[in-house]
């Protein structure tokens, strides 16, 4: 079991023809992931190592019935490359493009409104079930399956955190990258009610960091609902405020956002928040002992 | 991308946003031919720099004697100013802005954000304006009042009609609040602002709204749309270490510690910072060498963190995941060949191929440590430079 994708999960990829969309296309199909056609304006008609690639998502939808659609179209466009991806009908979205316009995604946020429809990201690393189904710019073989479900706002820390939790023979049922711009789709608390309702997701890792609220948001709901241990960490102590650290939604603005008030909300919901970020494996093993 | 206040109120002037009529002067002769073009009862000037608490810091001076304006201005022009956003070496002044005065009868405050929840645009704004909005939260959420505005339709008139309302409008000022917000609005949209704020709002004695202050950021991300908005830059106001580094597109922050980091990815590079303060210093620097972290880059990393006098250590913490660490190896290698590194360096790199990479490093004869875990790398470069 595992939330959101698995072996039978079908993945168009909108910019499949250009130099990142390519590249990760392949080391997803490679990896196991059923890429099933790519979307390129232009390039309708030709194929990418076999694949099909379409003008529009309408045609893609139409000839691959694809579940998931994963953006690396440019920042200038992405958030258009998601509206249509939307429009068409796509169930999730999976957006790896880091650079959108703030107003870009305002717009795109809203256009989702009332669709069936969730995104991720952007600015992430997209979503990977181990051993099933990889779809983003994460290394494969640093995960393996298993239990723990990890959701986070970065890509190199998670993993870093994954790594850690493969060395002790922890594995994972799904870790999820929500991205690292002030604007998203899918927030902590989406997830966390995913990981709980999945059978088997045992233990929780959640990694956060300065910047919004959404941290403090995911501790009213871990507290009301969520029976899971669950192992934070909170990036940015030493941060100063008014400093945007590199992730556009990680600034400390008007005295909110800052990691102290994240650790000691999610402390006060019983999450089991690690200051060391080189001993998350270590708190997880802990906590699934006991 | 911050602005000088100056900018913003032109800014503020071409969306018909009323501002007093003022100009940016950057010498005490423009200071004082331009007071003679205002021909004002009160003259203000006022520091141009980009950090808040200007006026505690006795950044802003009035007068009503329009030859004191040249004395005022050659008084702050190049005078370092120290106030709370600033930190403690504060900022020099290069710039005024030379206004009118406004005969006050009341401030408020506005500004216009996007509330990260929805992701909608919010207007936040209250009646205790000229004081730090945040003390006003902090000490009395109920003064803070919230709009939210759908994107899909954006404005609407109803929208400044239900603020103005609850800020207690006169009648004959609801109109004119109404259309200001408005025209807010679109500056935000078009221009690609993240925050624009207006503390204070002042109504004047003879009833008008007037912008008494003006402070606009813009998504970076946006920038590259608005060619108008990107000359608004400022670099006397950066870090010279942040410029460079933005120039070879690199992610930069200077702090104020001792150990220089370098590090792939955003939220590794802060947890990295964090460790290096549990192990009991304080990182000089925040930086993100992105995916890559080529020769190329590392050695421009190498160059600003090697520029910083308080760097007295360097900690590089790579995770290499798609990038085979053996790559990153001999990144660091060739670069630390080429760029003389005068302080103790500690090298942990993690992920694909990284047992190699950490023995190509042990066998390159050059003066660095080889650590494991972040944990332990941290650890040694702070052992190293406090032997």
């Amino acid at each position: 079991m595992s939330i959101l994708v698995n072996k039978n999960t079908k993945v168009i990829v909108q910019g499949i023809t250009g130099k990142e969309g390519s590249f990760h296309a392949a080391a997803c199909r490679e990896y196991g992931t059923k890429i099933v056609g790519g979307v390129t304006p232009g390039k309708g008609g030709t194929t990418f190592e076999g694949t099909p690639v379409f003008n529009t998502v309408y045609e893609a939808v139409e000839a691959t019935r694809p579940d998931v659609s994963m953006i690396f179209v440019p920042p200038a466009a992405a958030g258009d490359a998601v509206m249509e991806a939307a429009d068409a009908g796509i169930g999730l979205i999976i957006c790896i493009t880091e650079g959108i316009p703030l107003a870009d995604m305002i717009r795109a946020k809203r256009f989702l409104v009332g669709k069936d429809v969730r995104l991720i990201g952007p600015n992430c690393p997209g979503i990977i079930t181990p051993g099933e189904c990889k779809i983003g710019i994460m290394p494969g073989f640093i995960h393996k399956k298993g239990s723990v479900g990890v959701v986070s706002r970065s890509g190199t820390l998670t993993y870093e955190a994954v790594w850690q939790l493969t060395g002790l023979g922890l594995g994972q049922s799904t870790c999820v990258g929500i991205g690292g711009d002030p604007v998203n789709g899918t927030n902590f608390t989406d997830v966390l009610e995913l990981f709980q309702k999945d059978r088997n997701t045992e233990a929780i890792v959640m990694i956060g960091e300065i910047g919004g609220d959404a941290e403090e948001r995911a501790a009213d709901y871990i507290k009301a609902s969520v029976t899971k241990p669950v192992v934070g960490f909170i990036a940015g102590v030493t941060a100063p405020p008014g400093r945007r650290m590199g992730h556009a939604g990680a600034i400390i603005s008007g005295g909110k956002g800052t990691a102290a008030q994240k650790i000691a909300t999610l402390e006060a919901a019983g999450v089991k928040i690690v200051q060391n970020p080189a001993v998350i494996g270590e708190a997880v093993k802990n906590l699934m002992k006991n | 991308m911050n602005i000088h206040e100056f900018q913003a109120k032109q800014l503020f002037a071409q969306f018909n946003i009323p501002v007093p009529r003022g100009k940016g002067v950057a010498s005490v002769e423009e200071a004082q031919a331009w007071a003679g073009e205002l021909q004002s009862p009160v003259y203000v000037v006022k520091a141009q720099i980009h950090a808040g608490g200007r006026g505690k810091a006795g950044g802003v001076k009035l007068t009503k004697d329009r030859a004191q304006v040249g004395t005022l201005a050659r008084e702050l022009l190049g005078k370092v100013l120290v106030t709370h956003q600033t930190g403690p070496e504060g900022r020099k002044v290069q710039r005024l802005l030379v206004e009118e005065g406004a005969d006050i009868a009341s401030e408020l405050y506005v500004s216009l954000l996007v509330d990260r929840f929805s992701g909608w645009p919010v207007f936040v704004a209250s009646r205790a304006g000229g004081m730090e909005i945040e003390e006003v939260a902090a000490h009395s959420p109920e003064k803070i009042l919230k709009t939210l505005i759908d994107p899909a339709a954006g404005y609407q008139a109803f929208h400044g009609r239900a603020l103005g309302y609850q800020l207690g409008f006169e009648k004959e000022l609801l109109g004119p609040f109404v259309q200001m917000m408005g025209n807010l609005y679109r500056l935000f949209m078009e221009k690609g602002a993240a925050v624009v704020e207006i503390n204070p709002l002042v109504i004047t004695r003879d009833k008008k709204l007037i912008a008494l202050d003006a402070k606009v950021t813009f998504d970076d991300n946006s920038i590259y749309r608005n060619d108008d908005i990107k000359a608004l830059r400022d670099l006397d106001e950066e870090d010279p270490l942040e410029v460079l580094a933005s120039q070879y597109g690199l992610n930069y922050v200077k702090l104020d510690g001792e150990i220089g980091c370098m590090v792939n990815g955003a939220g590794l590079a802060m947890a990295t910072m964090d460790t290096i303060k549990l192990a009991g210093s304080f990182p000089a620097n925040f930086l993100d060498v992105g995916g890559g972290a080529s020769k190329e880059t590392v050695k421009q990393a190498f160059t600003i963190l090697m520029s910083d006098r308080n760097v007295k250590g360097v900690f590089i913490n790579i995770f290499g995941g798609i990038v085979r660490c053996e790559r990153i190896a001999d990144g660091v290698m060739d670069a630390a060949k080429e760029v003389s590194i005068r302080v103790p360096l500690v090298v942990r790199l993690e992920g694909t191929n990284a047992v190699e990479a950490r023995q190509m490093l042990a066998d390159s004869g050059l003066n660095l440590v080889v650590a494991r875990t972040m944990w332990e790398g941290a650890q040694k470069i702070v052992s190293l430079i406090h032997a």
